[in-house]
């Protein structure tokens, strides 16, 4: 079992999502940036969909009642193991009673915590990601007790830690494909959008990210049709939101652009007033 | 059936969306269910998931598409094969809404601008059968069709930042009814004490897309009492097979 002593900013329990369930109206959810989230499991050897902690900016302190192996990937948030700074992207050998926690953000916004066999928490429509009205909890608490696997320390200490791809933190071009409603916008609007550099506005969260400046926008609402996380929507009044992995399923504003997959990884992993720029792929 | 003319656009990496002229009817909608059952008995393997909203169906398949052509070819082959499925039938389902003042938060507002009774308006509401076009929105909220366009109002300009979960609704030429307490900006003239989504079932959702919904007004009393039914799990929803 691990203790929440200090639950931070916004700590969730994630996997890979709630998949089939859409058709009524549950979102998708899941680690903001999968690729953060494989690379803990992996290193793990857990399955790529084990439950992991997404930790969100600052301050997380646990404490572990068993002995375990854990593994940090993603931002850098200053993960220390009882006081002492410890590597990203390797494995840690925990025992009962050791207190991780995280402090200031070095790099990146979501950090992703991983256990041998992966967080033990509720199962709802065959998935643990925490979302309001799906599971009982939607954040974490303090006092919260998230029930682990007991693991043995690996002893033959490694202590390598994988390289990763750097330039998962760095990447300012968001891949994009044309959205359903790309072709509705006039040349110019669709030179503007991927030519300009937007902004990541202050209005950020798993469901969505609002960027600040405006596209000049003369295209009309839609019938309410379907949308998925990555979308570009453009609204009335010429606001750009890119949906994230707890949008809602369905919307009636213009999707001008999808980002492919790998770029919402890349993207959850920007903080409020981050540039980005949109590059069209084929 | 295979009157309309539809357009097959890839969307993101590993979906397909489908769709038909813009407009919202029940043709549209019956030709959109009968695709998409066929759709799900025959592409069962290779896909996540396939959802439908008014004039639209998007495919979510495993895997990321190769070839785009080969994939909408086959897309279109079903649409245009014979084969017979057994259609479901669709259910009417009689939902109970109290529409008290304890509740109606807006029908005063309504009732004035509109010149029209409250309980004409509390009439005009539950006379009419509603089709459920599809679920979005939140988890179990029903996109309805069939409003009366002399009860249309539309959306608040400032949404409330909570509304109580089985609020039912009026927005613009839609309405509905609330899941769970989420924000929203549509206007309030009932409540209704059943679950429109329950996590502990296999299928959440007792309305499928298709499906009728009629409301009957209850009072407070009967309000609070199905309520406590509904918490205790034993609530029955009255509801007829529809023929045909």
């Amino acid at each position: 079992m691990v203790k929440v002593i200090n639950a931070g900013f916004y700590t969730t329990i994630q996997d890979l999502g709630r998949f089939g369930f859409q058709q009524f109206g549950v979102p998708v959810s899941g680690v903001m940036d999968s690729y953060s989230a494989k690379v803990a499991n992996a290193l793990l050897h857990n399955n790529e969909n084990d439950a992991v902690l997404e930790i969100t900016m600052s301050r997380l302190t646990l404490q572990f009642n068993c002995d375990t192996c854990i593994c940090i990937a993603g931002a850098d948030i200053s993960p220390k193991l009882n006081n002492k700074l410890v590597k990203l992207n390797s494995i840690l050998n925990i025992k009962k009673g050791d207190i991780l926690s995280f402090g200031k953000l070095i790099y990146g916004y979501r950090c992703y915590l991983a256990v041998s066999g992966g967080f033990q928490t509720e199962i709802r429509m065959n998935s643990r990601s925490m979302y309001k009205s799906i599971t009982t909890q939607f954040v974490l608490a303090k006092n919260d007790e998230l029930a682990i696997l007991e693991h043995d320390n690996i002893f033959e200490k490694s202590n390598a830690s994988i390289k990763i791809n750097t330039n998962h933190f760095g990447l300012n071009d968001i891949e994009v494909l044309k959205g359903p409603e790309f072709e509705l916008l006039t040349k110019k609007q669709q030179k503007q959008l991927l030519s300009n550099k937007f902004t990541l506005s202050k209005d950020n969260n798993r469901m969505a990210y609002q960027l600040v400046e405006v596209l000049e926008n003369n295209i009309k609402p839609i019938i309410t049709s379907l949308v998925l996380p990555g979308t570009v929507q453009l609204t009335p009044s010429g606001k750009l939101i890119v949906l994230m992995r707890d949008c809602q399923t369905t919307g009636g504003y213009p999707r001008v652009l999808q980002l492919k997959e790998y770029s919402i990884d890349v993207l959850s992993q920007k903080l409020v007033g981050n540039n980005i720029h949109f590059l069209l792929k084929s | 059936m295979n009157t309309f003319s539809l357009t097959y656009k890839q969307y993101g990496e590993r979906s397909i969306l489908i769709e038909w002229p813009s407009i919202i009817d029940k043709k549209t909608l019956k030709d959109i269910l009968f695709y998409k059952e066929k759709l799900e008995n025959i592409l069962i393997k290779d896909i996540i998931e396939v959802k439908s909203a008014y004039n639209s169906i998007l495919i979510s398949y495993n895997n990321t598409i190769e070839n785009i052509y080969n994939k909408i070819s086959v897309l279109k082959d079903i649409y245009s094969s014979k084969i017979s499925i057994l259609s479901k039938p669709s259910t009417l389902w009689k939902i109970p809404v109290c529409y008290d003042a304890k509740f109606a938060l807006d029908l005063g507002d309504i009732s004035l601008a509109k010149r029209i009774s409250k309980q004409d308006i509390i009439s005009m509401h539950s006379e009419v059968i509603y089709t459920v076009y599809f679920i979005g929105f939140l988890p179990g909220f029903l996109y309805l069709g069939g409003l009366i366009k002399v009860i249309n109002f539309p959306r608040k300009e400032a949404p409330r930042l909570h509304i109580e979960k089985g609020a039912v609704a009026i927005g613009g030429n839609q309405t509905g009814v609330y899941p769970c307490m989420s924000p929203g900006g549509w206007n309030i003239i009932g409540n209704s004490p059943i679950n429109f989504f329950d996590i502990s079932k296999t299928t959440p959702c007792f309305a499928n897309p298709g499906d009728k919904i009629q409301f009957y007004p209850i009072t407070k009393k009967k309000h609070s009492d199905i309520t406590t039914l509904v918490k205790a799990g034993v609530f029955q929803l009255e509801s007829e097979v529809i023929r045909g």
